[in-house]
């Protein structure tokens, strides 16, 4: 299994956003996505996972090029956007089972819970959470469907000391079963890895 | 079939029976699909809910133009129930205009269309989920109150409920093309104009037929009909790709 990138470049008219991009990673391997505000971090995370088309270059997944919509490809990715992607007027139960129902895993949601902590927030409406509450739900979904390409951007953003210690467990099992990740971080992850500078090329 | 025994056979490069995988595969796949998709319709169903107070607006629009007109036409019964159908679709027409706008704005703000378009299950199925959904909160009660206000006309039962059938049929046509017009104009300022300017034209055959149907010309029944199988093949594809193009 593997996730290159290959001179990938992305422009918003004719404001190029980044360009030559380049990467490899194999089984295990984690990315991290550095770079100022502005830089390109969370565009090319959508690039990466298809819901952008890029305008140069292309995104490999297992030696193949990568096109966006690719179920086979949709089946492997976990994408956590800079939005949470849970609906603020249901439950944090109600999201994650309409998730898992939707992966078809509905027997780890309490393990999705656990994760984050947050059996006791259950059945609370997300509306009446704090930021970092709503990125646990968020990032639970990633304990909810084995998925073996993880796409995070700022994962760890407004998440306290216990929620932090939560994920990089979860990513350490994530990378030591053979998934990649790739992060979008203002922080450098304990995990290592290769490092992407953005907005210097 | 698990994951890995599936790759581990592709990495052998071995075709060990597989007609027997693909078969497998296709009847599981079929099954978590029709799965996913039941699963969108209930939470969106969840979040109508939730939101009930925005979603009767469009009923309550509904019922109070369609019970105006009597008034403001005056007590000329002949005048009044040959008009009836015709004030009943526009209203039904203007109605589901109303709760258009916000079909996909808020899973478009909170991320939640994000993660439907990355969904490794057919976009355009999931999109039929969801304007099942819609259908089912806004759509659905104007079939049930039309008998009702047809009475207002002075129209028997049979000519209210003949009504009724006609919005059954055209109503979901009203959703299918709504949603397409809703995606074209996702995310764009002044998109409410713009939707009413790209999804009335569509509707005006549906109108036309709905109309007939209502008055109970002979053709017009099986010619919404075709509307309606016609708009339930496209229109979620065609959605399905400005859903796509929206997100860029």
């Amino acid at each position: 299994m593997t996730l290159a990138a290959r001179q990938l470049g992305f422009s918003r008219g004719i404001r190029p956003v980044f360009a030559g991009v380049d990467f490899a990673l194999q089984s295990g391997g984690l990315l991290q996505v550095q770079g100022a505000n502005g830089a390109g971090k969370s565009t090319l995370l959508r690039v990466l996972c298809g819901l952008l088309a890029p305008d140069a270059g292309e995104v490999q997944w297992n030696g193949r090029p990568m096109r966006g919509g690719d179920p086979a490809f949709q089946q492997e990715v976990a994408y956590v956007g800079h939005a949470n992607g849970i609906s603020a007027d249901l439950s944090v139960l109600a999201n994650l089972r309409c998730t898992a129902r939707m992966s078809g895993c509905e027997d780890s949601l309490p393990n999705a819970l656990r994760a984050f902590a947050l059996e006791a927030v259950a059945g609370t409406p997300v509306r009446a959470l704090s930021q970092g509450q709503r990125r646990r739900v968020a990032l639970a979904r990633l304990a909810l469907a084995p998925r073996r390409l993880w796409l995070l951007d700022e994962p760890v953003a407004s998440l306290d000391d216990d929620a932090r210690d939560r994920f990089h467990a979860l990513l350490d099992g994530h990378l030591h079963g053979g998934g990649i990740a790739v992060v979008a971080t203002h922080e450098a992850l304990p995990q290592g890895g290769e490092t992407l500078r953005m907005g210097v090329a | 079939m698990s994951i890995e025994a599936i790759e581990q056979t592709a990495a052998r490069g071995l075709s060990a029976d597989p007609l027997a995988l693909e078969a497998d595969g296709q009847g599981a796949a079929r099954q978590s699909v029709t799965a996913a998709c039941l699963a969108l319709l209930r939470h969106d169903l969840a979040i109508a809910w939730h939101q009930r107070a925005g979603v009767v607006a469009s009923v309550v629009f509904f019922v109070i133009a369609a019970s105006l007109f009597p008034l403001a036409i005056g007590p000329g019964l002949r005048t009044l129930g040959s008009l009836a159908p015709g004030i009943l679709w526009v209203c039904a027409l203007l109605a589901s205009m109303l709760s258009l706008s916000h079909l996909f704005a808020q899973e478009h703000a909170d991320g939640s269309l994000d993660q439907l378009v990355l969904s490794p299950h057919p976009l355009a199925l999931l999109v039929l989920a969801k304007v099942g959904a819609h259908w089912l909160t806004t759509g659905l009660p104007l079939v049930v109150l039309a008998p009702a206000l047809a009475l207002q006309y002075g129209l028997p039962p049979d000519d209210g409920l003949r009504i009724a059938g006609s919005l059954l049929a055209g109503t979901p046509v009203l959703g299918l093309i709504g949603a397409l017009g809703a995606a074209l104009t996702l995310g764009t300022r002044g998109g409410a104009v713009l939707l009413c300017v790209i999804v009335l034209p569509l509707c005006v055959p549906v109108l036309v037929f709905g109309v007939g149907a209502g008055l109970g010309e002979a053709p017009a029944f099986p010619l919404l009909g075709a509307c309606l199988a016609l708009a339930l093949f496209l229109c979620p594809l065609a959605t399905a790709a400005a859903l796509r193009i929206a997100m860029e």
